[in-house]
């Protein structure tokens, strides 16, 4: 047993740390998230640079063999620093789908683009009556004589404003709520008869809500098999699963050290705040929380690609319950032990809060998982 | 025991009732139900509406305008008004200054402030807590020093709700450092914000809201005549007043309307095909606030029948404090969970909008989580609990 990041694991962190720490302060942050885009395409490039979007992905498109664990790490320092460029939704999500399941020329189309930093993913799955289920899909794909027409809408795409490449999910049979009928398909967002609704998000990333009128896509956009992604689906997004339960962690580890600091240098009657027995135990039931929650995110991550789908689900789904009751207890009493400043905009803790109360519903609220994970017996 | 309202009680909240109907303007309500951002005017026109009824200050004595209701008429009123959608009270006139004025005003400066306080001419604000004094008050430190007729005010407040609209501040100041006490040496000091040398900064809160200020003081120069009581005697004032600000904090009638509002919602979405209201487990959670809603609504009345009793209010203020706070957002916390993935999108960057209804839904939670920390923490509760009904 060993619980410990591999010497390599520790090199990559640190100098994501590193570049962090000196370029994405919180006032570069704030830059970044009034601009025009949202985003910036200096880190992204850096990210690229750094190896950091080739992670995940096999040698043969010019990545480095990693796993989920490899990722972790990186998605700890993303959670901390509160980075909204699309690494989940490109590296995480829509990368591991044409990497598990696109055909050669898809992969070498676009996974050497992704790693280079030249080609951005969303994955549009959401839909306004889905909530968090992956087998609720309306949007239609009707197969033409050479391709497929797409009608619909998804919301809530995050990153879709930036994305060079949507990964659609479409039925092209059965009804709304069907398993089966399911298809992903590759889709160029600047296409004719797609249309985005931009927004930023609560927590300060950009989105979108996109509409397929008539969109007319080739037969080679298709993405596996007609009809049968629901599989495939389903365990890239427990894989990112995995991942936001590691990027919560880091989140969550910030909010603690940020409130500990604030208990011991916050005077009030003459003492710091963390005099007080009556806030020390609150600090020490956050703490608590955070290392159950580190724990779990780390056999989330070991086990976001077994082989055996029944354990997959279940240890999944068991991590998302803890971290999403761990999200809000943490993020609410960070705010709280830090008074008024804890809810101003110009206070980091208050976007980590935005972002934990997010991402304790990403993929899916304790309550979603909580079924999800007594289904597995 | 008999737990009902008297027949004048009752004839009593269908009067209020059908008077908010016909009174409560629709696009005041709308902008409560909605959450959106109230501005000065909304918040003083309602106060006028109010004051052309008559009612504009139930708690006054009656010969400034006073309703001489009882207090359990008036916790019908409030209880409606919350219900019915109205906005707030602007409570640092009314309901803050205004009692100070009655219990220790000269009778000048009760002629002079109150009257533009009750028909909403004069919007006020409260200068309270100060960057390194928020829970700890008597350690404030903004002073005052008497120069011939005026006090000159050095010092800055925050956490100042509405001092962007607000024409008048009351504050507490540090008028001598030279006695053994904090709590001494501390006046109470009304101030017009149009005074050279006051300057507001807004401090945005991560809602996107303009609630709260900083307010700074430069060398602003004060008519002494604006003291309110004695010099260095303002901590009796600040003491009397904090057992009004903690009136009426359980806020039932909101948060009844609030769990309606939560039904409708919850009604909408669906969940694998069906409404997610009729999901057990989300059900379940919703029964709960419920139900302590419940136990809070019966145990405020409980505590008003033994005022009326004749028992002064005390720490049970406290406790109807955190309860109802308790609620407030565990009601925000769940709207959020009911909207699921839809709470996301937050501001536009299109002409055209998105959903306000659900839009709405994750900055209101955010927002209050205020409630907890605002009027005296619920630490600072819990500690007064502690120390005055407990004797620990």
């Amino acid at each position: 047993m060993n619980f410990d990041y591999s010497q390599e694991q520790q090199l990559l962190t640190q100098s994501v740390r590193q570049f962090l720490t000196k370029e994405y302060t919180f006032a570069a942050r704030q830059a970044i998230i009034e601009s025009d885009q949202g985003y910036s395409e200096q880190v992204w490039t850096t990210f690229a640079e750094m190896g950091l979007l080739g992670l995940p992905f096999a040698s043969e498109v010019g990545g480095f063999g990693g796993n989920a664990v490899d990722l972790m790490p990186v998605m700890e320092a993303i959670g901390d620093g509160l980075i909204v460029e699309p690494y989940l939704a490109s590296v995480g999500l829509g990368g591991q789908f044409i990497a598990r399941g696109g055909s050669q020329t898809q992969q070498q189309e676009i996974l050497p683009a992704l790693i280079a930093g030249r080609c951005k993913l969303a994955f549009a799955q959401t839909e306004r009556q889905a909530r968090y289920n992956l087998a609720h899909v309306a949007c239609r794909a009707e197969k033409t004589a050479d391709g497929y027409r797409l009608e619909g809408e998804k919301c809530v795409v995050l990153h879709a404003p930036c994305a060079d490449t949507l990964i659609v999910s479409a039925r092209t049979a059965g009804s709304p709520t069907d398993a089966d009928g399911i298809s992903l398909l590759i889709v160029d967002p600047s296409a004719p008869g797609v249309t985005l609704t931009p927004y930023r998000t609560i927590d300060n990333l950009r989105a979108a809500d996109v509409r397929f009128a008539g969109t007319v896509v080739p037969v080679d956009a298709l993405l596996g098999p007609e009809g049968q992604a629901r599989p495939l689906i389903e365990v890239v997004v427990d894989y990112a699963t995995a991942l936001v339960c590691a990027e919560a962690v880091g989140a969550m580890q910030f909010a603690n050290d940020t409130t500990l600091e604030y208990l011991k240098t916050r005077q009030q009657f003459g003492v710091p705040i963390g005099s007080f027995q009556a806030l020390q135990h609150r600090m020490v039931e956050m703490t608590i929380i955070a290392e159950q929650a580190r724990s779990m995110a780390c056999l989330a991550c070991v086990k976001a690609d077994s082989a055996d789908a029944d354990e997959r689900r279940r240890t999944i789904s068991a991590a998302k319950i803890h971290i999403a009751d761990a999200c809000r207890h943490i993020s609410q009493e960070a705010v709280q032990l830090h008074g008024g400043m804890g809810m101003t905009e110009e206070l980091k803790v208050s976007h980590t809060f935005r972002r934990l109360t997010m991402l304790a519903q990403t993929f899916g609220d304790a309550d979603h998982h909580l079924e999800r994970f007594a289904a597995c017996g | 025991m008999d737990l009902n309202y008297s027949p004048e009680e009752m004839a009593f909240r269908d009067e209020v009732r059908a008077w908010l109907k016909d009174n409560l303007p629709d696009e005041l309500r709308d902008k409560v139900v909605h959450y959106e951002e109230l501005t000065k005017e909304d918040l003083l026109r309602w106060q006028k509406i109010t004051a052309e009824r008559g009612w504009g200050a139930p708690d006054w004595p009656e010969e400034w305008g006073g309703t001489n209701w009882t207090i359990v008429q008036r916790h019908i009123f409030e209880e409606e008004c919350g219900y019915a959608g109205c906005p707030p009270r602007i409570p640092f006139g009314v309901s803050m200054c205004a009692p100070v004025l009655h219990k220790f005003g000269t009778e000048e400066q009760k002629q002079r402030f109150l009257p533009g306080m009750y028909n909403g001419d004069i919007f006020w604000c409260q200068g309270y807590s100060e960057p390194g004094s928020g829970s700890d008050l008597a350690s404030l430190k903004t002073s005052a020093v008497r120069e011939g007729d005026s006090f000159v005010v050095n010092g800055q407040k925050i956490w100042t709700t509405w001092a962007q609209h607000a024409d008048w501040i009351f504050c507490l100041v540090r008028t001598s450092a030279d006695f053994p006490k904090r709590q001494q040496g501390i006046s109470f000091l009304l101030m017009d914000m149009n005074t050279p040398g006051i300057s507001v900064r807004p401090l945005m809160l991560m809602d996107g809201g303009h609630e709260v200020n900083e307010v700074f003081f430069d060398d602003v120069r004060v008519p002494a005549e604006n003291l309110v009581h004695e010099e260095n005697d303002g901590w009796t004032v600040a003491k009397y007043l904090l057992g009004y600000e903690r009136l009426g904090t359980g806020n039932t009638g909101a948060s009844k309307r609030e769990v309606l509002r939560l039904k409708e919602l919850a009604a909408q979405q669906s969940k694998n095909g069906k409404p997610l209201i009729d999901d057990p487990r989300f059900r379940d959670r919703l029964s709960r606030v419920e139900v302590e809603l419940m136990a809070l609504e019966i145990t405020n009345l409980r505590f008003l029948d033994q005022m009326r009793g004749g028992r002064a209010p005390g720490a049970e203020v406290s406790l109807l404090k955190i309860r109802g706070t308790e609620i407030q957002q565990a009601l925000t916390e769940l709207m959020l969970e009911a909207v699921g993935p839809l709470a996301q999108p937050f501001r536009s960057l299109l002409a055209t909008d998105f959903d306000q209804q659900t839009a709405s839904i994750a900055p209101r939670y955010c927002n209050y989580r205020k409630t907890s920390i605002y009027a005296g923490s619920n630490e600072i509760q819990r500690n007064i609990i502690a120390k005055a009904s407990l004797g620990l």
